[in-house]
């Protein structure tokens, strides 16, 4: 990967825009990294999935999206919640399992979701999210709105039947709907360059006749520019997309697994150089966007939000043991299904 | 009551076409349900009348058009999927168990998912070991599922309309056998609500409970047992998720025995997990042990010659419930 980067200014987009952007991806990091000390320290249960050096595929995908608009993640899901607006309080408390958490403590990291936001959640079994994202988007088109739905998943669940079929249909009934592949090399240890023959998994949109595109994944503006063509074309009802971001996991396939055994240091170090969030950084202050002190102040400020995010979930009970007995079904006149 | 006479086929056709008359957001899709009006003709006419969006023909991708359902449920749609046989629900059990029977409750009661999946049960057609099982127990034992085994025409078309509004995952099973025989059936609309079991014949000798077309089974084998003075008390519970226990506790409570008929293989199947939840609240009323009429832990074979011996059926429940009152 190289640091080859367009002008800010090519992108047509706003200061504000931009700076969301930024503090966006801060937020996604920040925020991961106070649930690895929570982990570390003991305050977390089962484990979660990160998303570092992920950051500009969540970001610049849902740059584009409005609120009406639909998305599904994936287990490694934290970054894409959080790039559709997802109240990061209740994500750290669900996260730590307590009761004011987005599920009341019975999803944890895998399962957030906020169907309010058109936020259909993180998912925990490998491609899963992609035909649940496909009937999202068929949905749309019977319902005869104009609301796209974003598949997010990993280059590991482009070898399910799932991504097969639902792309399939997609295809065949110009579904609203972008699959966004973020391929970050490595299925848990699994290298996908050893498990696939095909170098770019965006060439298999060829086979279902859709646009196929690679990007790099870590520069938030590429991504936001390319996604931002699929998420039109599916809005005028001319059908779906598939995105390849060429990208890279930082940590071990979760929180507890270094990562190392299957890696080598130097792919991971090289990697860190191409880090989305500090070649942005390095971008605007170079380009006179915005100065290192404002860039700091932010910094600063979505430090003290993530803070107190988990404040928030440490100081949030546990939920209720009764409440393992709720919300199984949608009940009507009180008789409990079990 | 005015009735009609009209086939258990349909009669599912009646149930879909007056819900989506009802409600626009009721759409189906599967395989084959378009222009050949669905392989058992359940749901003929359907697509000229609503339309190729409303009525969707699927490519042959299970797993990926039930979460496809999964996800317009999600977002506003009440679809019901057809899943052509039974066999095939395990193509698509990951969607079906691990995701629409979970979301509701890993979401914290955030999602509503109004999905409607129907599917066959039952043997006796030759079609061998992979399109003849009746795999109901294997959904029972998922939480977050509702499972329908409606029996004859005015039972499924009540119980269709029930699943159809309902706000949550369901798996109705429609016999195969069943599709082209004539009932009676109301005139006029109407629903049956779930968790309420159908007494069919009252008695005191004994209780069979029978699943699907197996109450039928039942029933007919009842009215002969009748003319021996052996007088069964005939239960169609009609849902096994929720199941109306309460009604089979007191039937067993007055005849002190009860066989259990389902066309579902015995090993952990839905005829043992009958009997023993409510095993506890009829022990000491019981006088023979209950028994079950199942179909043997095999995979049902093709000649008729091999399939009907290991299919619970009329004459087995007849001598069964002999056995069990006369010894």
């Amino acid at each position: 990967m190289e640091n080859k980067f367009k002008p800010i200014k090519h992108y047509g987009l706003d200061k504000e825009k931009v700076l969301k952007m930024y503090q966006d991806m801060l937020k996604i990091r920040y925020f991961e990294n106070k649930i690895t000390y929570l982990y570390s320290r003991g305050l977390m249960p089962g484990l979660a999935h990160l998303y570092i050096g992920e950051e500009a595929i969540a970001v610049g995908v849902c740059t584009n999206l409005t609120k009406r608009d639909f998305a599904i993640s994936t287990h490694r899901g934290h970054g894409h919640l959080i790039a559709q607006g997802a109240d990061l309080k209740k994500m750290m408390a669900e996260v730590l399992g307590k009761e004011a958490g987005y599920c009341k403590g019975k999803g944890g990291s895998m399962h957030i979701a906020d169907f309010s936001k058109g936020i259909l959640g993180a998912n925990g079994i490998v491609g899963a999210g992609i035909p649940i994202a496909t009937g999202s988007a068929y949905s749309a088109k019977v319902r005869g709105t104009d609301q796209v739905t974003i598949s997010f998943f990993g280059d590991a669940a482009s070898n399910q039947g799932t991504f097969h079929e639902s792309i399939n249909m997609a295809a065949a009934w110009k579904l609203p709907v972008v699959y966004i592949c973020e391929n970050n090399l490595y299925g848990i240890s699994v290298d996908i360059r050893k498990v696939t023959n095909t170098k770019d998994i965006a060439t298999r949109a060829r086979a279902y006749d859709i646009p196929g595109v690679v990007v790099d994944g870590n520069d938030v503006l590429e991504v936001y520019k390319v996604s931002q063509k699929a998420v039109e074309r599916a809005r005028k009802g001319e059908g779906p997309s598939l995105i390849e971001c060429k990208t890279y996991r930082w940590k071990g396939h979760h929180l507890g697994d270094p990562g190392q055994v299957y890696r080598l240091e130097k792919e991971t170090e090289e990697w860190k150089e191409h880090c989305p969030i500090k070649t942005f950084r390095e971008r605007l202050i170079k380009e006179k966007i915005f100065s290192k002190e404002e860039l700091d102040l932010i910094e600063k400020n979505t430090k003290k939000i993530i803070n107190e995010a988990a404040d928030f979930a440490i100081q949030s009970p546990y939920p209720n043991e009764n409440e393992v007995y709720e919300d199984l079904f949608v009940e009507e006149g009180g008789a409990k299904t079990r | 009551m005015k009735t009609k006479k009209i086939t258990y086929a349909q009669a599912i056709v009646e149930a879909i076409n007056e819900e989506m008359q009802r409600d626009k957001n009721v759409i189906l899709l599967g395989e084959d349900v378009g222009i050949l009006g669905g392989n058992f003709k359940a749901t003929v006419g359907l697509y000229e009348k609503y339309g190729g969006e409303r009525v969707k023909d699927t490519p042959i991708s299970e797993n990926s058009f039930t979460g496809l359902g999964l996800g317009a449920a999600l977002t506003g749609l009440r679809p019901i999927v057809e899943i052509m046989f039974g066999d095939f629900l395990m193509l698509a059990l990951d969607q079906i168990g691990n995701q629409a029977a979970k979301i509701r409750y890993m979401s914290g009661g955030q999602a509503k998912v109004p999905l409607t999946i129907r599917t066959t049960l039952g043997g006796g057609r030759s079609s061998a070991a992979q399109h003849s099982q009746s795999l109901q127990a294997l959904v029972c034992h998922i939480p977050g599922l509702k499972v329908v085994m409606p029996s004859s025409a005015s039972e499924v078309k009540g119980l269709l309309k029930t699943a159809i509004r309902d706000d949550n995952p369901v798996i109705f099973f429609e016999h195969k056998m069943e599709y082209n025989k004539t009932y009676e059936v109301p005139e006029e609309e109407y629903t049956i609500p779930f968790g309420v079991a159908n007494i069919l014949k009252e008695g005191k000798d004994i209780t069979i409970v029978g699943t699907s077309n197996q109450a039928l089974n039942a029933l007919k084998a009842a009215e002969v047992l009748a003319k021996e003075s052996i007088r069964a008390e005939v239960i169609d519970p009609r849902t096994l998720v929720p199941l109306d226990k309460d009604t089979i506790i007191n039937s067993v409570k007055k005849t002190g025995r009860l066989l259990i008929v389902d066309e579902g293989y015995e090993r952990c199947g839905v005829a043992g997990e009958i009997a023993m939840s409510i095993l506890k609240d009829v022990f000491y009323y019981l006088d023979a042990p209950i028994e079950r009429l199942t179909t043997a832990n095999y995979p049902l074979p093709f000649s008729p010659a091999l399939e009907f011996p290991i299919i619970p059926d009329e004459k087995k429940i007849y001598q069964r419930v002999k056995k069990m009152v006369i010894g």
